[in-house]
């Protein structure tokens, strides 16, 4: 359902029965995408904010990713370490949708800590794809993305580090935008690898996936990464300028040997809609990219290493009380943690012990020097790129879960974005067997208008958008 | 590889305790992926590693004093306090 559908009515029927209607959905869609919702306070806060109107989200009801904080609303991070945890503080960009008059039902079902690429690392349980039932819906933002495909909210926000946007939007169906690094402030984000991660918007099209970041997006001091950029992304969506001109890279090694056939002939038919839309192609090399999946994963573990050491149970969440400190934080940390998590820390521990940190961790961020760079020589060609967001449509629950490298190999398209720091959208572009495909546009730092206009003249141009889920 | 006794030393430096029966899964599932990483010795030539990929650095603020987290809501979540202070199990 679009924004302004919801605006109407909750003019007509009033948010009571708008918000009763999110939760009977969630009760019978029995996905399992929230593992926190807050009706009672969601209506107290909008009718606070009744006549205060004026907000571009006024009483639309938005579900917010499990690590981002909000301030009197349990967040956990899928974790059983933040079970009980209450943030005393919105994270910056809660604060801009409370602004703009969103109404924050509840917390979105998640990997634990974002670790995870189908939301089956939850200690709160698997996520289910709309989809399909036997599906997973993507990861790591796997509950935002299957509330918002199976009607249970109209919008929500995800967090991307390596693909955890993009990844369950393209599963799910919907829109997905991983944003330029330091294009939304990460203040009160939960960090997992804070040189990669960005919050980003999902919505069932490409208008309000634009409103929702326009509402997220700029500068906020509180993140130090923050960069003082003024998006404008007004022209995005107008009709009149379409993509008559640009100049489309294809990169050839996103078409890589796991990559579907049927997801292939997706994203090549549409290249083909973007030229009769008058805009061109050419293939792209970006020899880096065989490379990017293992430095991604050395960095991302790497920077998790040190960002989950804060978790100790000492201030706040998860506590085993036994022995002493030593004893305490370990047991605690054992408990808390699922085995994904533990697994990513000490990998990233061992990648940045002694002996082995240039082998690792060092050769890992000269890997990313030269992923960049191929981005860069790309975009001296070209106005965006093309690829597939995922090289398949959702596998089953349960397929991979127990072979952590062939998990980490689905995200081979999603995690150079990240290492680079560009920003990309995904957005349905085809179906296997009823299930969505998702089409992965990558635009240079900052040109977030120029991927937003393209996704929106595909989606005008075609029909996959307006397809719903059979399984809800 | 990844032995044994690897995989419990980064146990100890992360403070995750391990029992001696899930060392082997560890080891094991540690090694496939770290066995993956090795792609990384093909890439040659010396590039200056990124850390980050903006060109900030040094933010700096006026040095005055502004909003903050109150003490009683830092201490909100806490299981054990006192006199204003987390409590802690015994260090030394």
């Amino acid at each position: 359902m679009s924004i302004d559908r919801v605006r109407e009515l909750v003019e007509s029927v009033g948010i009571e029965e708008v918000l009763h209607r999110c939760s009977e959905r969630i009760e019978e869609n029995k996905l399992n995408t929230f593992i926190t919702t807050d009706f009672e306070g969601a209506l107290t806060r909008a009718r606070k904010r009744d006549g205060n109107g004026g907000g571009r989200l006024q009483g639309v009801p938005v579900g917010v990713k499990d690590n981002i904080s909000t301030r009197g609303i349990q967040t956990t991070c899928g974790s059983r370490i933040l079970t009980g945890y209450v943030p005393p503080y919105d994270a910056c960009v809660v604060e801009r949708l409370k602004a703009e008059g969103a109404v924050i039902i509840g917390k979105t079902n998640m990997d634990e800590f974002a670790m995870g690429t189908s939301t089956e690392t939850s200690y709160y349980g698997s996520v289910r794809n709309p989809w399909g039932r036997e599906r997973v819906p993507g990861g790591s933002s796997g509950g935002s993305s299957a509330a918002v495909a199976g009607g249970e909210v109209p919008i929500a926000l995800g967090s991307d580090t390596g693909g955890s946007v993009r990844c369950p939007a393209s599963f799910c169906g919907v829109v997905g935008l991983k944003p330029t690094y330091g294009g939304v402030s990460r203040y009160g984000l939960i960090s997992y690898a804070n040189s990669l991660e960005q919050i980003g918007p999902i919505a069932t099209s490409v208008g309000d996936v634009a409103l929702l970041f326009d509402a997220i997006g700029g500068y906020d001091r509180r993140d130090s990464t923050s960069a003082e950029h003024e998006f404008d992304t007004s022209s995005a969506l107008d009709s009149d300028v379409g993509v008559e001109g640009m100049r489309i890279g294809v990169p050839d090694e996103y078409f890589g040997e796991g990559t579907s056939g049927a997801v292939r002939d997706s994203v090549w038919n549409a290249i083909h809609t973007f030229e009769d839309l008058g805009a061109t192609y050419e293939i792209v090399s970006m020899p880096h990219t065989r490379y990017a999946l293992a430095a991604y994963y050395v960095i991302a573990m790497s920077e998790a290493s040190s960002n989950l050491a804060r978790f100790d149970g000492l201030r706040y969440g998860y506590r085993v009380e036994e022995g002493d400190w030593h004893t305490s934080f370990s047991r605690t940390r054992r408990e808390g943690f699922g085995e994904e998590v533990k697994r990513r820390i000490l990998l990233g521990t061992y990648a940045l012990s002694a002996g082995y940190h240039d082998k690792y961790y060092l050769k890992a961020l000269k890997v990313r020097t030269l992923v960049k760079r191929d981005f860069e020589t790309a975009f001296k060609s070209c106005d965006l790129l093309l690829a597939p967001t995922m090289p398949y449509p959702a596998f089953k629950l349960g397929e991979k879960i127990d072979d952590p490298l062939s998990l980490y190999l689905s995200d081979v398209n999603t995690v150079p974005i990240n290492l680079a720091g560009v920003p990309a959208i995904s957005l349905p572009c085809g179906f296997e067997d009823d299930l969505p495909i998702g089409l992965q546009l990558i635009g240079n730092f900052f040109c977030e208008p120029t991927i937003l206009r393209a996704a929106h003249c595909f989606e005008q141009s075609t029909d996959f958008h307006k397809r719903k889920p059979g399984d809800v | 590889m990844i032995t044994r006794e690897d995989v419990r030393r980064v146990g100890w430096l992360s403070r995750i305790e391990l029992e001696d029966s899930e060392l082997d899964e560890y080891s094991r599932k540690m090694g496939l992926v770290l066995e993956y990483f090795g792609v990384l010795d093909e890439v040659g030539g010396d590039v200056d590693p990124t850390y980050h990929v903006l060109e900030i650095d040094n933010v700096f603020r006026d040095d005055v004093a502004g909003e903050m987290l109150s003490q009683g809501d830092a201490l909100l979540n806490a299981r054990e306090k006192r006199d204003g202070y987390f409590k802690s199990a015994r260090i030394v």
